[in-house]
This record gives C-alpha cells, sequence and structure tokens, in this order.
C-alpha cells in the first residue's frame, strides 16, 4: 500500500514537473550549472573505474582461455563487449546511483528541511519544475556521454593490461576489437544510459523533495534513495536486455 | 486586504488552529501573538497555502484563495514577500545573489538596475558590506535581516514576516520593526507578523491577534491592550514586572489626557 502510494507521489512529482519556467534564462543557468556538477563533477571516477574495468576484465579474460586452440584475439571482443554492453552503461550508473544521486537526495532533502523549498514556492515558482527538471535534463545529456568516455577508456584499459603483461600485441588486441562488431550494441548500451540516468536523478530527486523532519531524515532518505535506484536499475537493465536483445 | 474564516488545522490527532477567523487589513501591520507553540507560524503557513487547512476559507482581495488552483495560487504569489522563522536563505547563494533572485526570476532589468536595488534593500535593513558572504558566515540576525530584504525587495503586495526580530539586539530589532512599518505605510501592503517581542506589540501594532490555544483570544490595537481586561492576554504581555509597571504608567497617562 505504502509502495502504491510512493509511486503514485513520484509520477505526481514527474508531471508537475512539466511547466512553464517562470523565467526561461534562469532555468537555462540551472541547467547548465547541473549539467557541470553532474557531467564535469563525475568525470573523475568514472574515468578510473572505466579504465580498471577494462584492464581486470582483460586479466580474467586471459585467465579464462587456457585453451591453446583459442585465438588470444578473443581476449579484446571479450573486454570490447563485456565493457561496451554491461560495464560502461550498468556500473558507471550504478556508480553515480552513488555519487550523483545521494547529492541530488540530500541537497533537495536540506533545502526541504530548511524551508528554501517553501521559499521558492511562496515567490510563485514551481519548485518541481526549477530544482528538479534541470537535474534530469542534463543528466540525460551528460551521463550518456561519461558512458561513451568509459567505452573508450575501459577498451583502452584493456588494451594496455594486454600488451604490458605480454599476452596480447596492441595489433593483435586491435585486430580482435574490429573482429564481429555489431554496432546495434553501442546503440542498445546508449538506450540503457539514457534510462539509467533518468533513473539515477529522479528517484534520488523523490526522495530528497519529500524529504519530512529534520536532518537525520535526510541522511535515510539519500540512503534509500541510491539503495532503490542501483534495484530500478538492475530491473531495467533485465528488462532493456530482454526487449531489446 | 486577507480575510480568513474559520480555520482549523489538525496534525494528525492535535488540533493545532481551532476555528480561526480575522481579518488583516492593508496598510497596516498584523500582528499575530501567542505563546510559543500556539500556532503562528501554522496560521501563516496556512494562509499562504504552504499548509492545507482542514476547514475554512481565505480570501485574498475579496478572491477566494481557498478555491483557487495551483496556477492561480502561482499567480498570486509572486506578489507575496515571506520572511520564515529559520529565515531559509539559500544557502549555495551569496546574501547579494538570495536578494537578487527574485528580481532575476520575475524582472527583465538589467544587472546594474537589479545590483542597485539589492543595495538599497540591504542598507534598509542595514546590513552593508555582506554581499559576497555566504549564509553560512553570517551570524542568525544578519540571517533574518537578508531574509527581510528578500522578502521586500519586489515590493510585496503582501508581507509575512514569521518573528523577524527574534536573534536581533533591542536597536536593530526597532529598527527591523520602523522598517516593516515605513513599508506598511508607503506601499499600501497587508503586513501580518508573527511575533512575541512586547516592543513590536506596542510599537507598531495597529491590529493584533492573540492566539492561544490555537483559538482566537483577543483582538485589537496597541492601545487598547493597555486597557484590555483579558486575563491571558495580560498575563502573557505583561508578564514581568517591569513590563507590569509600564503598562501601569501609560495607563495614567493615557487617563490624564
Ligand atoms: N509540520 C508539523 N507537523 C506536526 N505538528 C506541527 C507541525 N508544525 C507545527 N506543529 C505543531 O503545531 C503547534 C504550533 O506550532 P507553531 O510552529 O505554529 O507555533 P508558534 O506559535 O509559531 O511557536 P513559536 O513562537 O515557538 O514559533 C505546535 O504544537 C507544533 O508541535
Ligand atoms: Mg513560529
Amino acid at each position: 500500500m505504502k509502495f502504491i502510494n510512493q509511486l503514485g507521489a513520484y509520477f505526481l512529482m514527474l508531471r508537475g514537473m512539466f511547466s512553464k519556467p517562470e523565467n526561461p534564462k534562469l532555468y537555462w543557468k540551472e541547467f547548465m550549472h547541473q549539467c557541470a556538477e553532474i557531467g564535469l563533477g563525475s568525470l573523475g571516477i568514472v574515468a578510473i573505474i572505466s579504465v580498471f574495468m577494462g584492464a581486470v576484465s582483460a586479466v580474467q579474460a586471459t585467465y579464462q582461455i587456457v585453451n591453446p586452440m583459442v585465438s588470444k584475439v578473443i581476449i579484446a571482443q571479450i573486454v570490447r563487449d563485456t565493457v561496451i554492453m554491461e560495464f560502461s552503461p550498468t556500473l558507471i550508473c550504478i556508480v553515480l546511483a552513488g555519487v550523483v544521486g545521494s547529492k541530488i537526495a540530500s541537497e533537495l532533502g536540506n533545502m526541504r528541511v530548511s524551508e528554501q523549498i517553501d521559499a521558492l514556492e511562496i515567490m510563485g515558482i514551481n519548485t518541481k519544475t526549477y530544482l528538479i527538471m534541470p537535474k534530469i535534463a542534463a543528466a540525460i545529456v551528460t551521463i550518456p556521454m561519461l558512458v561513451i568516455l568509459s567505452m573508450f577508456l575501459g577498451i583502452w584499459g584493456g588494451r594496455m593490461t594486454s600488451s604490458l603483461s605480454g599476452a596480447l600485441s596492441v595489433q593483435s588486441y586491435d585486430t580482435g576489437l574490429m573482429m564481429g562488431f555489431i554496432p546495434y550494441n553501442v546503440l542498445f548500451a546508449l538506450m540503457k544510459a539514457y534510462t539509467f540516468s533518468f533513473i539515477v536523478t529522479s528517484i534520488p530527486a523523490y526522495y530528497g523533495y519529500h524529504v519530512k523532519g529534520g536532518s537525520l531524515e535526510i541522511g535515510r532518505n539519500s540512503t534509500k534513495s541510491v539503495v532503490v535506484s542501483c534495484i530500478v536499475i538492475l530491473l531495467a537493465d533485465y528488462i532493456l536486455a530482454a526487449l531489446l536483445l | 486586504m486577507i480575510e480568513f474564516k474559520n480555520i482549523t488545522k489538525k496534525f494528525g490527532e492535535k488540533l493545532v488552529l481551532n476555528g480561526v477567523s480575522h481579518v488583516m487589513q492593508n496598510g497596516k501591520t498584523n500582528l499575530i501573538i501567542g505563546t510559543s507553540g500556539s500556532g503562528k507560524t501554522v496560521l501563516q503557513k496556512c494562509l499562504v497555502g504552504l499548509f492545507e487547512p482542514d476547514q475554512g476559507e481565505i480570501i485574498y482581495d475579496g478572491i477566494s484563495f481557498t478555491k483557487m488552483d495551483g496556477q492561480e495560487r502561482k499567480i498570486l504569489r509572486q506578489q507575496i514577500g515571506m520572511l520564515f522563522q529559520g529565515s531559509a536563505l539559500f544557502d549555495s547563494m551569496t546574501v547579494e545573489d538570495n536578494v537578487m533572485f527574485p528580481l532575476d526570476m520575475f524582472t527583465k532589468d538589467k544587472y546594474l538596475v537589479k545590483l542597485k536595488r539589492v543595495n538599497e534593500v540591504l542598507e534598509r535593513v542595514n546590513l552593508i558590506g555582506a554581499n559576497k558572504k555566504y549564509p553560512s558566515e553570517i551570524s542568525g540576525g544578519m540571517k533574518k535581516r537578508v531574509g527581510i530584504a528578500r522578502a521586500i525587495v519586489l515590493n510585496p503586495k503582501f508581507l509575512f514576516c514569521d518573528e523577524p526580530n527574534s536573534g536581533l539586539d533591542p536597536q536593530t530589532s526597532m529598527l527591523i520593526d520602523q522598517l516593516i512599518y515605513d513599508i506598511t505605510r508607503e506601499f499600501n501592503t497587508t503586513t501580518i507578523i508573527n511575533t512575541h517581542d512586547m516592543n513590536s506589540v506596542m510599537e507598531i501594532g495597529d491590529n493584533i491577534l492573540y492566539l492561544k490555544d490555537g483559538q482566537k483570544e483577543w483582538t485589537g490595537n496597541s492601545k487598547d491592550i493597555i486597557f484590555s481586561e483579558n486575563k491571558n492576554l495580560n498575563a502573557f504581555i505583561f508578564a514581568s514586572e517591569f513590563l507590569q509597571d509600564a503598562k501601569a504608567l501609560r495607563m495614567m497617562e493615557a487617563q490624564k489626557k
């Protein structure tokens, strides 16, 4: 029952978000600000994770290919496909649920508790449109870019470890990358990225915007929002895979 | 003018406002007084729609606020300025940006024009030189004054102040009272002030609503209050011996005239 109520409130919030901005210029400024916060703000962590992700999958693929009949070039293919289809979109977005999501939830929660949202509301501003919409829009614009970047970095990470460990030369790795490459996979990954970027912003925004009580609730709601976002991402991951593959 | 009838508000089982009716006049400083926890803040929030009253009607200049939809309320609210009890400054913005925010949102003025207006109101609340500070870097009393500056920067038609001078020293407190009073007269504002500051009650009490246990216990102006025989009101207002003496003195003076 509580779940249905919350789901209803979540969709009401999303619907309430669509209203005419009181002053488009300020909304644009807020959008750009959020792009910087979300996009540039998580660039570092995304880069680090991606390189290691690619490196680790290359090492593990090498470890698993013991059969001398199997060409080692396949390592490049394994790295490429796991990074593009799963690691970059899903893993990165799960990390972003923690990085971006918890920030959104606690920021909005703090604004709610300290009555800043009420203050905006009293000025005659639609706070759902002003506070939530730019965040979701910025995430939808920047997170897929981060995911694409992460794909490149991941594949590069695999390439580097493969050549450093001597498992595979750079030339063979590159040949492997080109073998059996399906462009649709990238499209599939992007569709996942768009869906997940909506999830990692709208769910924390819901939890932050609806904080009741004091600062203790902010922390609680922010944790809850990360947990729920992660679960929903995995669920959506499964559904998208079942539908689109 | 804001008229409200029979406002009732419950939180769970707790009845906070019990059928309060009153008229808040324009060009006057309308005070809501009462002990801590008597429902002043809740009443103000009901009037602006931050809380939905369980019963009753609120009328702004003859138009029912209760019946308005979200969009209509939004438009009305652009004429409302509100100071929150906890100031509610935007902590990601400097003092200057806080005060400029309503101007940015609702005017098309040039930056310099807006800046001039911001400095003007900051000067009126006696706050110069704090422009570039963040809310976390200023004192509680300063936050209050920034909150007031932000509330009045657009010359609102309806001004709500929740304890504008709690946490201020007596001198600044009087200055703020005087400022609110002047603005009210100058722009014919409907001003509603929550307070338990006795100075304010005596100095700017044009129209006082005394709340007790969620009900309207007494109403009148600062002159009436001296002669009031309401026991609860007297116990609340003239709580100390010092204030009782002041009351006696005032009564004597009034009788001489
Ligand atoms: N959001 C809320 N949920 C539940 N109860 C509330 C809520 N807000 C206020 N109350 C209750 O309503 C009563 C009146 O509170 P209110 O804040 O209006 O008092 P006040 O007159 O403004 O007091 P003060 O002078 O201390 O600011 C209190 O008993 C409070 O516990
Ligand atoms: Mg109060």
